[in-house]
């Protein structure tokens, strides 16, 4: 008995030792090469950006670099998650990866936090920083004025529409809402002239996170004049006539008119891929406020292809709340490649984000993964100019508004997730959703740090 | 005291410090990211003031008493300490037959319970699939009845736990007192009440304790179920303290949560113990 138990426990003190000595962090790979750790999210079964890092484009890299092995390392999870695993990664020197993969509104909470490194010594000695699109710098710039990343894709929004349920129901092709009661007033005629058909579509189930924020209220709400925070004097505006109005559309589209979708599918987190890939297709959804990644969906080899489909879906951009200027509006979001600053390969890793960045690399990733490309010429490029609605969604790109830079965004978003749902659901009124906005924003950010619009 | 050093430091190293660290990091500022990320704070009772003051701190409390009373306590217990009365001698063949049924529910990982549920309880799932065989309208259940959907999830999950302690606690009543009782004219609910129950009492006490801690502490359930939804129905405090600490990554005010979610669980616990009259 005694043996076996010496054996038992010898066996296991042998067994940590080895996996701690497993754990230990190695940046030399076994053939004594430095060993680049490249971080992204991939969302699972299909991903795009893996397959361009397998199409050669790593294997001329460390062509060029022989003493450089890169280590493409997905972390496979939600957004949500994805953002609390890398940054528990970045908190490490241990973990940290050396190229990394943020999304634009998480990057100034980031560098604020002294996960990331400032990348301007850098990209003042780089001739490419000047054909990334302008309007995209702000998105990689904190508080600080420091630029933490350079713009790897880009997207916007706007209004899917199918063409062929407009068509049936007399509205006009390509349509071209002017204001935001020419869209309802669209939605109201589909409802009437049209069977089983779902009019308008728009994410206001919280299950859907962010995508409530910003291609819902956002969308709305920048579109009145009014903003959620107010960059000049640092405060975030809780209360305002346009939120007031956005809200109130929400309302009129879901609760008064009833011009969306059953409310299960809406509050599940499936409702985007139930929309684009189930309804658009099969005719029984009109119109939909969503993003220009949706087109892929639609592609050769997406999940619910369609044969030419730009004949039967359109894409128009949102008009602003009584088409004052500039006419139409979009968010803009988008990644950034990025260097943690416990990065231990500083050099290496920006050898390899000026590769990614070069105009052929840029855009064959544009076109594996169907995102909008953050080079001003890369509208130049056939291939690229010629992929369904990248043209569209492209130029929906001049008028983009771009989210709050600030810490709490996250936390305020979902405050606004709570509410947008709530008004949907008529669980408040436009009124008493402004009221739990305001008390929600103050408990987060400090009623100092708001204000309300005059 | 020399030769017990290895199992004091290990529990000095992994349940006293994180425990200490938990309560210690529920006055700060800890976040994941952002300014607050880089230097720590200390903020007294903030994060508790935040808490009783945010609404949704309060309906989710409430949340989590509804489904620890009726998943916990009158599903798991109730139900458990009836199954276990009525196997109470019947045939071994009959009795493990059932109770393997039971059991199956008990050793299937939370996760894979969930997804079992989903599959049953979705829109297009076996359960609706069965209700439009026999030509009834399909429901979508874990929109329109959610919190009663996890509730049931869970009661299937739980109750054998609760099952197999009262067998065991059952099997040890005195037939002879049971025995006594009836030749002194009690009736068979008089014997129950009477007699079994008080005997049992110590079991029943532990019992609720264990199942009352545990459904606490119930997250994957729900997550994968609901996740928390639709809306915050089905938000209960352990989903409210992951959204605050993971999506909104305010690690301290997640902290926060957390010994509140403690308290709850030391209330329960003591209150059982004064109603049964019953010290452990």
């Amino acid at each position: 008995m005694w043996k076996s138990a010496k054996g038992i426990c010898l066996f296991m003190l042998i067994f940590i030792l080895v996996t701690m000595a497993a754990c230990s962090s190695n940046t030399e790979s076994p053939d004594g090469k430095k060993e680049l750790t490249v971080v992204y999210r991939s969302p699972g079964s299909v991903d795009s950006l893996k397959k361009f890092f397998d199409s050669g484009v790593v294997d001329e890299f460390e062509k060029e670099h022989p003493d450089i092995d890169v280590k493409i390392a997905p972390i496979t999870a939600s957004e949500g998650d994805y953002f609390s695993k890398v940054a528990l990664q970045m908190k490490s020197a241990e973990t940290a990866p050396d190229v990394v993969s943020e999304d634009t509104f998480m990057l100034n909470s980031d560098a604020n936090a002294g996960y990331l490194e400032p990348l301007d010594d850098r990209i003042s000695d780089w001739d490419e920083w000047g054909n990334i699109i302008e309007n995209l710098k702000s998105g990689v710039t904190a508080e600080d004025g420091k630029v933490y990343g350079v713009p790897s894709t880009s997207d916007s929004r706007g209004l899917w529409y199918s063409k062929e349920l407009f068509q049936e129901a007399g509205l006009p092709v390509p349509w071209e809402p002017k204001n935001w009661n020419d869209v309802l007033d669209a939605a109201i005629t589909i409802k009437e002239k049209t069977d089983g058909v779902t009019p308008l579509f728009m994410q206001v189930g919280k299950a859907n996170g962010e995508a409530v924020s910003m291609q819902t209220l956002e969308m709305l709400l920048y579109g009145t004049g009014d903003t959620l925070y107010d960059e000049t004097d640092k405060k975030w505006v809780v209360d305002s006539p346009g939120l007031l109005d956005s809200f109130r559309f929400i309302e009129q589209v879901y609760n008064k008119e009833n011009l969306g979708p059953d409310f299960s599918v809406v509050m599940s987190g499936q409702s985007g891929n139930v929309a684009f890939q189930q309804l658009f297709p099969q005719k029984k959804l009109a119109i939909a406020l969503d993003g220009s990644w949706n087109a892929r969906n639609w592609a050769e080899n997406g999940a619910a292809p369609i044969e030419n489909v730009e004949e039967k879906i359109g894409f128009a951009p949102m008009p602003t709340q009584e088409g004052q200027d500039p006419g139409t509006i979009t968010m803009s979001g988008g990644w950034a490649w990025a260097i943690p600053s416990k990065a231990d390969m500083k050099e290496e890793a920006w050898e390899f984000i000026q590769f990614l960045m070069e105009k052929e690399n840029s855009i064959s990733r544009s076109l594996t993964d169907g995102n909008l490309n953050t080079r001003t010429d890369a509208v130049e490029v056939e291939a690229y100019v010629n992929r369904p609605y990248a043209k569209e969604a492209q130029a929906f790109l001049e008028n983009a508004q771009f989210r709050p830079a600030n810490d709490k965004y996250p936390a305020v978003s979902t405050q606004l997730q709570t509410v947008v749902e709530a008004v949907a659901t008529g669980k408040l009124s436009p009124d008493d959703a402004v009221e739990q906005y305001k008390a929600g924003v103050e408990r987060v950010v400090g009623k100092e740090n708001t204000k309300v619009a005059e | 005291m020399l030769f017990l050093s290895p199992s004091w430091i290990l529990l000095l190293l992994f349940f006293i410090t994180p425990m200490l660290l938990t309560f210690g990091f529920a006055f700060t500022n800890l976040s994941l990211t952002g300014t607050d990320a880089a230097n720590i704070q200390f903020i007294g009772f903030q994060n508790f003031a935040n808490m009783f003051q945010d609404p949704e701190f309060r309906v989710s409390v409430f949340r989590t008493i509804v489904f620890l009373l009726f998943s916990a306590v009158i599903g798991q217990v109730v139900l458990g300490l009836i199954i276990a009365l009525l196997m109470k001698e019947k045939r071994r063949g009959f009795r493990r037959f059932i109770g393997v049924i039971v059991i199956a529910g008990w050793v299937t990982p939370e996760i894979v319970v969930a997804f079992c549920w989903v599959a049953f309880l979705s829109d297009a799932g076996t359960f609706n699939s069965i209700l439009q065989g026999i030509g009834f309208e399909p429901i979508t259940w874990l929109f329109t009845f959610p919190m009663v959907s996890v509730i049931i999830a869970n009661i299937w999950h739980g109750t054998a736990f609760s099952m197999m302690v009262f067998q065991a606690a059952l099997d040890d009543v005195p037939k002879s007192v049971q025995e006594a009782a009836v030749i002194d004219g009690a009736s068979r609910w008089q014997v129950f009440f009477r007699v079994t129950l008080p005997i049992v009492k110590g079991s029943i006490v532990t019992n609720m304790m264990l199942v009352t801690l545990q459904t606490l502490g119930v997250f994957t359930l729900i997550y994968t179920m609901t996740g928390g939804g639709p809306g915050n129905a089905t938000q209960i405090l352990p989903i409210f303290m992951y959204n605050q600490a993971f999506v909104n990554y305010q690690f301290g005010y997640g902290t926060a949560i957390s010994l509140v979610l403690l308290v709850i669980g030391t209330i329960a616990s003591l209150l059982y113990m004064r109603f049964m009259k019953v010290k452990l």
